[in-house]
């Protein structure tokens, strides 16, 4: 009932979106003013990226003074390397938001990107490019960036949040607490989530060897639950929804599932019980199915954890762009806005607790299925 | 938009950050609190079945207790049986002995009434002999003297012999 009155209203809000933009675009023609409003409308999309994209600057609000524009910003540390420099580090700071260039290299922003005359689909905003004498970017330079960019900064907070919280109940219940007596506090929040991992997610699905992937296993779901939730606080970056993170994810599971495949797993990949006009199909769908595996863990987790950020941005972005149209327009349209926003932070919460479960119940069911041959009573219930 | 194109750096440092995580915590957190969990549910186990086994224990405690008081109460019952059977014939023997003894009395009482019957009878006939021999003598002594008398006496012995 929520759900489908949750579309409905979904539904309303990015036909408005649609709305706005055909109105402007027919209204392009009329005056300059109103062209000056489109382009505003059009930074919505900017700040949409630039709140999914990683970057090399904890950026947070940016205020205009005297025509120009004073962002307030942590500064992150750069670290790079290219085969004939060297490592090189400094302070993102020193780039002044892409306007000098430090020590042989340029931080490309969308005006960079122009001025220079970069291919748009090879090069995107927040890249860093080394630069020769002229000051003229060097794109034949290969540049590898190490950078603590704001999604490592995150996750290592994230992460160091959560070996504190892991080591805090770890020496409790070496200390006893909560082995002869009943688990307090942070204890009795954590514990309720391990069994239900070890009891609904590893022990159904790893049979036998549940002991062993244990730790593996819930590692990977709080690694994703801590990040998520963390990201979930508002000006944080988007790490759970940073390909390159899921992806790394994906890696390790097609790694772990690798590694514990037996003969059975692989006589079922490369020679299946078919007839054998069936098994010239199926023995390529097979293999495939070893990379679409992890692959499909990548994109769901990425995917789900995007969109619901993209959502919450979009929604708060909508009051911006009826306040552009009209001021009146985008006070009466906030309410609305931040009701939405409040309801999608809900969901979110819910997404993260489920997209982590759902990682690791993947990951189990093909790591179990890896090494299902072993016991056929044993075998994968889902 | 490189949204889809993984970061190069952002990997390497996912991938150093799991790894310490993951060997931290599973050198450090996970086997304390798996093993804690695992502990404490199988100190539960225990307690819940050595609880249900106590309570067997109980259980047959008080029906071993229980048929132990009912054969008690039934010792109890047959004791007292005995018992009574015991005084009965105790006393059934003591009143028969006590009658045999009476009549041994009762015989030797009778006997001794007989002989002393007897004696007394010889006695009395002793007695009487000697009475009737002095009354005979004083008699024949005043008869011998009174010739009349004498005569009657005769006389009447000899209507005496008439009549039988």
């Amino acid at each position: 009932m929520l759900h489908s009155r949750a579309k409905c209203l979904l539904g309303v809000t990015f036909s408005l979106i649609l709305l706005i933009f055909s109105l402007s675009s027919f209204a392009r023609q009329d005056s300059d003013s109103i062209i000056e409003k489109k382009i505003k409308i059009l930074d919505a999309n900017e700040v949409i990226f630039g709140h999914i994209s990683d970057g090399h600057e904890f950026h947070f609000i940016s205020f205009f003074s005297g025509g120009k524009e004073h962002p307030i910003s942590i500064p992150l540390p750069v670290i790079l390397y290219s085969p004939g420099k060297g490592i090189t580090t400094f302070m993102s700071s020193e780039f002044h938001h892409g306007e000098r260039t430090v020590k042989g290299y340029a931080l490309l922003t969308d005006h960079n990107i122009e001025r220079w005359g970069l291919n748009s689909k090879k090069f995107s905003a927040g890249q860093i490019v080394a630069v020769n004498e002229n000051g003229q970017p060097d794109t034949g330079v290969k540049v590898y960036d190490f950078s603590i960019t704001r999604n490592v900064v995150q996750m290592l907070i994230a992460l160091a949040l959560l070996v504190w919280v892991m080591l805090y109940i770890a020496k409790k219940y070496k200390k006893g607490e909560g082995v002869n007596t009943a688990p307090k506090g942070i204890q009795s929040l954590l514990e309720p989530v391990i069994t239900f991992i070890r009891d609904d997610v590893i022990k159904p699905n790893l049979g036998h060897k549940y002991e062993k992937y244990q730790p593996y296993i819930q590692t990977i779901f709080f690694f994703i639950l801590f990040n998520a939730l963390v990201a979930l606080i508002p000006g944080t970056a988007n790490v759970v929804g940073n390909i390159a993170f899921t992806g790394f994810l994906a890696l390790t599971a097609f790694i772990v599932i690798l590694f514990s495949s037996n003969s059975h797993y692989w006589k079922h990949i490369l020679w299946p019980p078919v007839p054998l006009g069936v098994k010239f199909i199926l023995i390529p769908v097979e293999i495939l199915g070893i990379f679409t595996k992890p692959f499909a863990l990548m994109i769901r987790l990425f995917a789900n954890m995007l969109a619901g950020h993209i959502i919450i941005i979009c929604l708060v972005s909508l009051i911006f762009i009826f306040g552009t149209l009209n001021t009146i327009a985008g006070y009466s349209v906030s309410p609305f806005s931040v009701a939405f926003v409040i309801f999608i932070y809900f969901i979110e919460i819910l997404v993260a607790f489920l997209q982590a479960y759902i990682f690791a119940m993947l990951t189990a069911v093909f790591v179990g299925q890896a090494f299902e041959g072993d016991h056929h009573e044993e075998k994968v219930h889902l | 938009m490189n949204l889809l194109i993984p970061a190069f750096g952002l990997l390497i440092w996912t991938l150093v950050a799991f790894l310490v995580v993951f060997f931290i915590l599973k050198k450090f957190a996970w086997p304390a609190i798996i093993g804690g969990l695992k502990k404490r549910e199988q100190t539960i186990a225990d307690s819940l079945a050595t609880a249900e086994r106590v309570k067997a224990e109980m259980a047959q405690m008080k029906s071993e207790n229980e048929a132990l008081l009912a054969k008690a109460r039934e010792e109890r019952a047959q004791m007292l049986k005995e018992a009574r059977e015991t005084k009965d014939k105790i006393i059934n023997e003591a009143k028969d002995q006590a009658k045999v003894e009476a009549n041994k009395i009762i015989v030797e009482a009778q006997a001794a009434i007989d002989t002393q019957k007897m004696a007394a009878i010889t006695e009395v006939k002793n007695q009487i002999g000697k009475l009737v021999i002095e009354v005979s003598e004083k008699v024949l002594r005043r008869e011998l003297s009174d010739k009349k008398a004498q005569e009657d006496h005769v006389r009447s012995l000899v209507d005496e012999v008439k009549l039988n």
